[in-house]
């Protein structure tokens, strides 16, 4: 069999599953919202202009499917809580993206790739668009274009100080030379607020990994080799004290000697090298934990993504109560 | 060479990526089905956690930090609601800030979902606030180390921080007598230590609920300069069996909701993933040493 | 011209920063320039979707191979930025009610929270989440004991990938309570504040040293390889 015909065989095996349960049951993947109104009575404004008002919309929020059941058979007339179909849409969409990027294991495929470069779009203009409304609004044009800003979207932000004014032009004018990086003449002109922000960086790390790193990690390290541990009538616990200067002293040992293995000044021989090896073993240990730790991390987000197929889309569980499964939950359970 | 090791040697990787998904899908769908997770006790990092948190007299201002995105929600979701869960019932003030642009949208969600949902009379403004985001990473906590409302001028809903009731006796980082943050990696738990706690003069104590690949990473600044940590989903389970334990204890009401047990749940695929991790490990061994052995006796 | 005044920015702003870490005179300098700095990286987001729009439309217009899913990418990019820029389907602020613009870009029911629930979170945790397949294959084409370094290695893994789960209490929890610190849980713990304590303690002291000293080059203009070929010393 050709590799397009074990496509075309398992996708419709696939479609055939997701119908079969579409229409069995409760059924799946739906999105119910409720309806909640709101009005505000907005006084006039003699500065703006503008006469004392009454503005309304409404709010729809997502609510569990097993609410919007309960509301239908209390009143099936009801139209507080709805179907949404642009979320039930959206719960799709997010199921076949999902499906879409697990699919790369089997291999490379355009599904695959359609998902990889819809990510890349959405990524950079949903970064750009929270730098613009996070920051770039109320500290920038909220300085350099106060009322503006205060006339049609942060109102009640605060005055800025004349030094902060100045600071948010340097800051604009910095940003607009490194914009120029996407010209190809101007590009040179980057290089000064690149410089800034190398500066900064610079200025900022060298405290704070010589305080927090260099200094108090080797406080944190050079603990008492001797750690008397006692009990509640003052006399020294045995144990408690053999494990803990144990463990004092395999930290500094640790410490030493992969510092050692660092060390390469001095060449790795005799005592240096015997230190130095000892230090690749605790190297090994780390980087063993380091890997079940790992494995445990990835695990964990596929369990969440498994979930979100079983729960949110498929409806097959319902570990967290959304829906009435409960009479299943109470035969197996 | 045998049938068995010959299969080993040739194995397709698809296979095994067919057994980690039926290891992990194959627990969810008990779980889910059962609702049965397994028991849990806490190591000492989490309990430090549980008690850091605990020790803070009620109303005492906690500053969060949601330094990550959706990508390691799956670890980080269910620590994020139970650190929230102790805090609304200890009655903290809680203040919510991220560092990472899709930070605020998981703070509005688990505000929803625990504040909202079950601490109603919790109110905006007095009892959370939810500042958002802003860049520039290690620079807005060194802003923050001197003006917090300079480095978080508004509220994600708009309005103007200066003017948030709870913020009144808040002016700088040290304000805050606990900082907890929720790390997925780089600005995160490293350089809140880095840059906040390490110059505070122990005035800032720190908790962090972090990704399994940062767990090891952390752990040479506990328990000095981080005051306790939750390491990966275990580290989250953890927590989130003492949490439901203590506060059922408090309530005497000893049903959990489902939503504060995703961890425990999630500790049932885990124990899949990991079973067959060390399986393969030991099947890629067994090939090897075989083919070794093979290998020493054609050549002699 | 074009290096000497970048060489002066850097220099100034890294002292700034350093000194009002000192000085508690200098600390308000130090926070304006950390502030002007913030906005500057807000201002480099700018500069990273400019920059993927240009590359995009240049594959577009040259028809490169894969053209088509750059149209994707800038398709999608379009959309996403009209839905946040406009906030597209969200209401004002209801402090603000008057002004349709004060509303919060992410509150539900808009377009922009649309995207990111079912187009940016399936996507950016699916990814990750692939991860779990490639370490399992990894380990089972990669993870060899050729040596004391491997079996050190395996091991530790061993017990962390078991202790951290039910299945350390099942194989040891029946050891008594003085051979408690063997049982495969707690043995996690003891190597991961011991053993990963130390390991990992050295590398952060190795990496706080580096820092320092690449920092220092920088603020004193020794290392100026930053500002590319040619200056480098």
């Amino acid at each position: 069999m050709k590799p397009s015909r074990n496509w075309i065989v398992v996708l419709a095996v696939v479609a055939a599953l997701i119908g079969i349960r579409a229409f069995s049951g409760q059924g799946m993947g739906r999105v119910f919202v409720k309806a909640e109104p709101i009005t505000v009575q907005v006084a006039a404004d003699a500065r703006m202009g503008t006469p004392a008002q009454s503005v309304s919309w409404t709010r729809w929020s997502a609510v569990p499917a097993k609410a919007y059941f309960a509301a239908e058979r209390a009143n099936p007339q009801q139209t507080e809580i709805q179907f949404s179909w642009a979320r039930t849409m959206g719960l799709w969409l997010a199921a076949f993206l999902t499906l879409a990027i697990f699919s790369f294991m089997y291999r490379d495929n355009p599904a695959y790739r359609f998902a990889e470069a819809a990510i890349v779009g959405v990524s950079a203009a949903y970064w750009m668009t929270i730098g613009f409304w996070d920051t770039i609004v109320p500290k920038l044009l909220g300085s350099v274009w106060p009322n503006f800003v205060k006339a049609n979207i942060l109102p009640s932000l605060a005055e800025q100080s004349t030094v902060q004014v100045v600071a948010m032009w340097a800051a604009l004018v910095l940003g607009i030379m490194l914009l120029m990086r996407l010209s190809s003449k101007g590009a040179w002109i980057s290089m000064w607020p690149l410089a800034f922000i190398i500066g900064v960086t610079a200025g900022l790390k060298i405290v704070s990994h010589v305080e927090s790193d260099l200094l108090q990690q080797s406080v944190a390290t050079f603990k008492p080799l001797l750690a008397l541990e006692r009990g509640a009538d003052g006399a020294v616990a045995m144990a408690p004290t053999v494990w803990l200067s144990l463990r004092n002293v395999l930290i500094v040992v640790g410490v030493l000697s992969c510092l050692t293995y660092f060390f390469f000044s001095v060449e790795h021989k005799g005592l240096v090298g015997r230190s130095a090896r000892v230090g690749v073993w605790y190297l090994m240990i780390t980087f063993g934990a380091a890997f079940g730790f790992t494995v445990m991390g990835r695990v964990a987000l596929l369990a969440a993504r498994v979930e979100f197929l079983f729960d949110d889309w498929l409806w097959l569980i319902d570990p967290s109560g959304k829906r009435v499964v409960e009479t299943l939950s109470m035969v197996v359970g | 060479m045998s049938g068995f090791i010959k299969v080993l040697e040739g194995l397709d990787r698809r296979w095994i990526y067919l057994a980690m998904a039926i290891s992990v899908a194959g627990p969810i769908i008990y779980i889910g089905l059962t609702g049965r997770t397994l028991p849990e006790s806490a190591t000492p990092a989490a309990e430090a956690v549980y008690n850091a948190i605990e020790e803070l007299p009620a109303r005492s201002r906690v500053l969060f930090s949601f330094d990550f995105d959706p990508g390691s929600g799956g670890e980080l979701i269910p620590m994020a609601t139970s650190l929230v869960h102790q805090c609304a019932a200890r009655g903290h003030k809680m203040y919510f800030i991220a560092l990472w642009p899709l930070g605020p949208q998981l703070i509005e969600d688990t505000i929803k979902r625990v504040i909202t949902a079950d601490y109603p009379h919790l109110k905006e403004g007095v009892d959370f606030v939810n500042f958002g985001y802003q860049a520039g990473n290690e620079a807005v906590m060194k802003v923050m180390l001197t003006d917090f409302v300079k480095a978080f001028p508004k509220t994600k809903t708009g309005d103007a921080s200066a003017q948030v009731p709870m913020m009144e006796g808040v002016t700088r980082a040290s304000d805050f007598p606990l900082l907890i943050t929720i790390s997925a990696g780089y600005p995160g738990a490293k350089e809140w230590v880095q840059y906040v706690v390490s110059s505070s003069g122990g005035k800032v104590k720190m908790v962090t609920g972090c990704t399994g690949v940062q767990t090891p990473q952390l752990y040479p600044y506990f328990p000095g300069q981080l005051a306790g940590m939750l390491g990966a989903i275990k580290g989250a389970a953890e927590y989130e069996s003492l949490v439901n334990a203590n506060l059922a204890k408090t309530s005497g009401d000893a049903k959990v909701q489902p939503k504060y047990q995703e961890a425990q749940r999630r500790m049932g695929p885990q124990l899949g993933a990991h079973l067959l991790m060390v399986a393969l490990i030991v099947l890629g061994n067994i090939a090897y040493f075989a083919k070794r052995r093979e290998g020493a006796r054609a050549s002699a | 011209m074009k290096r000497l005044v970048p060489l002066w920015i850097a220099i100034i702003a890294g002292f700034a920063m350093l000194l009002s870490a000192f000085l508690p005179a200098t600390e308000s300098l130090g926070e304006t320039f950390g502030d002007v700095f913030n906005v500057v990286a807000a201002i480099a987001f700018v500069l990273g979707a400019g920059s993927l729009a240009k590359i995009n439309l240049a594959k577009v217009s040259r028809k490169d191979q894969g053209w088509g899913y750059a149209v994707v990418t800038l398709v999608c990019f379009a959309i996403t930025l009209l839905a946040g820029l406009g906030k597209i389907g969200v209401h004002p602020n209801p402090n603000f009610a008057a002004l349709p613009w004060s509303g919060d870009k992410e509150s539900e029911g808009g377009l922009f929270a649309w995207i990111y629930e079912y187009g940016l979170v399936p996507i950016t945790a699916t990814m990750f989440a692939l991860l779990a397949f490639y370490v399992a294959s990894a380990a089972f084409r990669a993870f060899r004991a050729k040596n004391v370094e491997a079996v050190l290695l395996l091991s530790t893994a061993f017990i962390v990938l078991l202790g951290r789960t039910f299945a350390g209490v099942v194989l040891t929890g029946w050891l008594p309570d003085w051979a408690s610190g063997l049982r495969l849980e707690n043995l996690s713990v003891y190597i991961m504040q011991v053993f990963n304590t130390a390991g990992n303690r050295a590398i952060i002291i190795g990496i706080a040293l580096g820092v320092a000293a690449t920092s220092l080059r920088i603020l004193l203009g020794v290392d100026r390889s930053w500002m590319g070929s040619g200056d480098a010393k």
